[in-house]
């Protein structure tokens, strides 16, 4: 992989590796994410992307290989230290409180406060003054930032996620399948979000199994395959109906489509 | 997108939404106001001394009683847990705060000072065993339940010899702490408990900790989406912990006000009043699955309990026929909860 940049990588991972019990699911995977680069990880079901996620999230940590932020080699041992180390992941399904209502949400965790010990209380106006500023900056114009975010489309809340985590000054943002639920539309919606948050400079891991939207936004693409690493191109290198062909398992699909074509 | 794009967007969409009826059909607590004005129509219709001024302080007192408890249960289950053994820790509460003072022939005010670290503990141990062990609180609260209703008889007899406590009425300080806790005060001619004053107190600040803190927005959110909210930081564990011990200070406030209003405390008692609590808080609003309710649903939950239990005395009806109103209301509040909220939802 290349290493051009002068500045280290964001989020640079070196041959990680991570089992569970007896079971490898994941081996000799690197990976580097730069400022406003968006780095794609392609792969089936199964192929160990949920595991990469956790290792960079801080949910689970790696058992071979070196993980490094800012060129500095670490090992990251909660989600609160990921996010303090300004590692912000959205999670496909577990991203939000669906009762609560928006401007809750979007400060659930890191609530801005004012006043004095005992009567310590939230900013409630900064808040939501702060919410509905934020989400039109990424171009949402919510209507009410007092509905619960359950109303809200699953594309929307999404969009809420990823500008939550800018506000908070996230400099790398995971993003797990945040189009795989969602329709056509949504999804183009979610991917200009994606695409504005690395023009805002953040550099963006987006998972997902779709090349068609992976080569849309992606400077660079990983491949995973049953824990392991096929291939890391950078935009330049690979065309998307290679990387479609790369992604849908190469020869196997040729094999698919000859047994296809005899019925 | 352009400003005038976003306030065109603004002046058609917006006035539809922030409507005062949607924004009222909102509140948790809506069906359990619509509630209590019914049964009070209800039973100033039926009972004629309902409307005297004697009969509110009664009504107030029952509520308040009740009240003090739902307020920190009704907190828990936004939370997303259930307290089984919150009827039995008021009995528990009374119980040592009784026995210290007796054993120890101390001022009454080290045995209510015992007492109130004692329910805290029980309150912490709860929310240990839950976020520890990961078992659902119903059946982590049922052992506690269980635990302390036998502990709370067997200990009285073994320390006393019967089932109730000794009188600690000469004791040194008595007279003050009754002053705090069963004390009543007369206003235009009417005596009020105290108790309703310390129920007040707990629905501001349980709405102010809600609405206005940091951690009322943790409280939501464990209740809500556990696993959103460990995912973005919030400490689930200590909110959950914080929850319990709130249940065991309003278990304290209820026992020290038991004691100090009859002096012997019988240990049998307090065994059913639990799921009082949780039906006060559900007929307020409060989502049996966590994460929506407010305080002041509660209270009017404690009201309606109030005015249901006194109404039946005051109709003299048979006081049989409580029981029977108080599920009706349950389930009529529930259903109707249930389809405020489907409306509020539903529409975006």
């Amino acid at each position: 992989m290349t290493q051009t940049e002068s500045r280290p990588a964001l989020v640079e991972l070196s041959g990680v590796s991570k089992n569970y019990g007896n079971v490898r699911a994941l081996e000799g995977v690197s990976l580097d994410v730069h400022a406003g680069e968006i780095t794609c990880v392609l792969g089936d079901n199964g192929a160990g992307k949920s595991t990469l996620i956790k290792i960079i999230a801080g949910l689970h940590q790696h058992d071979g290989g070196t993980l490094s932020l800012d060129g500095e080699e670490t090992r990251l041992s909660s989600p609160r230290e990921a996010l303090d180390r300004g590692i912000a992941t959205v999670y496909q399904d577990l991203a939000v409180v669906p009762l609560m209502p928006v401007w809750r949400n979007f400060f659930l965790g890191s609530e801005p406060r004012k006043g004095v010990a005992p009567f310590k209380r939230m900013d409630v106006d900064h808040m939501r003054r702060t919410t509905h500023a934020e989400l039109l900056r990424m171009g949402i114009d919510l209507r009410d930032v007092d509905q619960p975010i359950g109303t809200l489309s699953g594309g929307e809340r999404q969009c809420v996620a990823i500008a939550r985590a800018v506000h908070f000054g996230a400099k790398v943002l995971v993003l797990d399948e945040p189009t795989a639920a969602l329709g056509v539309k949504q999804s183009g919606v979610v991917l200009k979000y994606v695409a504005a948050a690395r023009d805002q400079g953040l550099g963006v891991v987006l998972i997902t199994h779709n090349p068609h939207h992976a080569y849309l936004v992606g400077d660079r693409f990983v491949l995973l395959k049953r824990g392991t690493m096929v291939g890391n191109h950078e935009r330049e290198d690979i065309t998307l109906d290679e990387l479609t062909r790369q992604m849908a398992g190469g020869n196997e699909l040729d094999d698919l489509r000859h047994e296809l074509e005899r019925r | 997108m352009s400003a005038a794009q976003v306030k065109d967007a603004d002046a058609d969409e917006r006035i539809l939404h922030a409507s005062p009826l949607r924004k009222l059909l909102g509140r948790p607590e809506l069906g359990s106001v619509v509630g209590a004005i019914a049964v009070f129509v209800f039973f100033a219709f039926f009972a004629d001394s309902f409307l005297r001024a004697s009969s509110l302080s009664t009504v107030l007192y029952a509520a308040s009683t009740i009240g003090i408890m739902a307020v920190p249960v009704a907190l828990l289950m936004i939370g997303g847990e259930f307290d089984l053994s919150a009827g039995v820790l008021v009995t528990s509460s009374a119980l040592v705060s009784s026995m210290f003072s007796y054993q120890m022939t101390a001022n009454v005010w080290v045995g209510v000072g015992v007492s109130l670290l004692v329910t805290l503990a029980i309150g912490a141990f709860n929310g240990f065993m839950l976020t520890r062990t990961k078992l659902p609180s119903f059946i982590i609260t049922l052992g506690t339940f269980l635990m302390l209703t036998g502990m709370n008889l067997g200990f009285t007899k073994l320390i006393d010899g019967t089932v109730s406590t000794k009188t600690i009425a000469d004791m040194e300080g008595f007279d003050s702490a009754r002053e705090v806790f069963a004390s009543t005060i007369t206003v235009g001619g009417v005596g009020f408990k105290v108790t309703i004053l310390w129920w007040l107190a707990l629905v501001a600040v349980a709405s102010w900790i809600l609405l206005r803190t940091r951690a009322g927005n943790w409280i939501f959110a464990v209740g809500g989406n556990k696993d959103a909210a460990r995912a973005v930081g919030v400490p689930v564990t200590k909110t959950k912990i914080g929850l319990y011990m709130g249940v065991g200070l309003g278990a304290w406030i209820s026992g020290q006000h038991l004691l100090f209003s009859y002096d012997v405390v019988q240990s049998g008692e307090g065994v059913g009043n639990e799921l009082i609590y949780i039906i006060a808080a559900v007929i307020g609003g409060c989502l049996i699955t966590g994460g929506y309710g407010s305080a002041v649903g509660s209270a009017v939950g404690a009201l309606i309990f109030g005015m249901t239990s006194k109404g039946i005395v005051f109709a003299e009806w048979n006081p049989d026929w409580f029981k029977f109103f108080l599920g009706a209301m349950l389930l009529l509040a529930t259903l109707l909860n249930a389809w405020v909220r489907k409306r509020a939802e539903a529409t975006k």
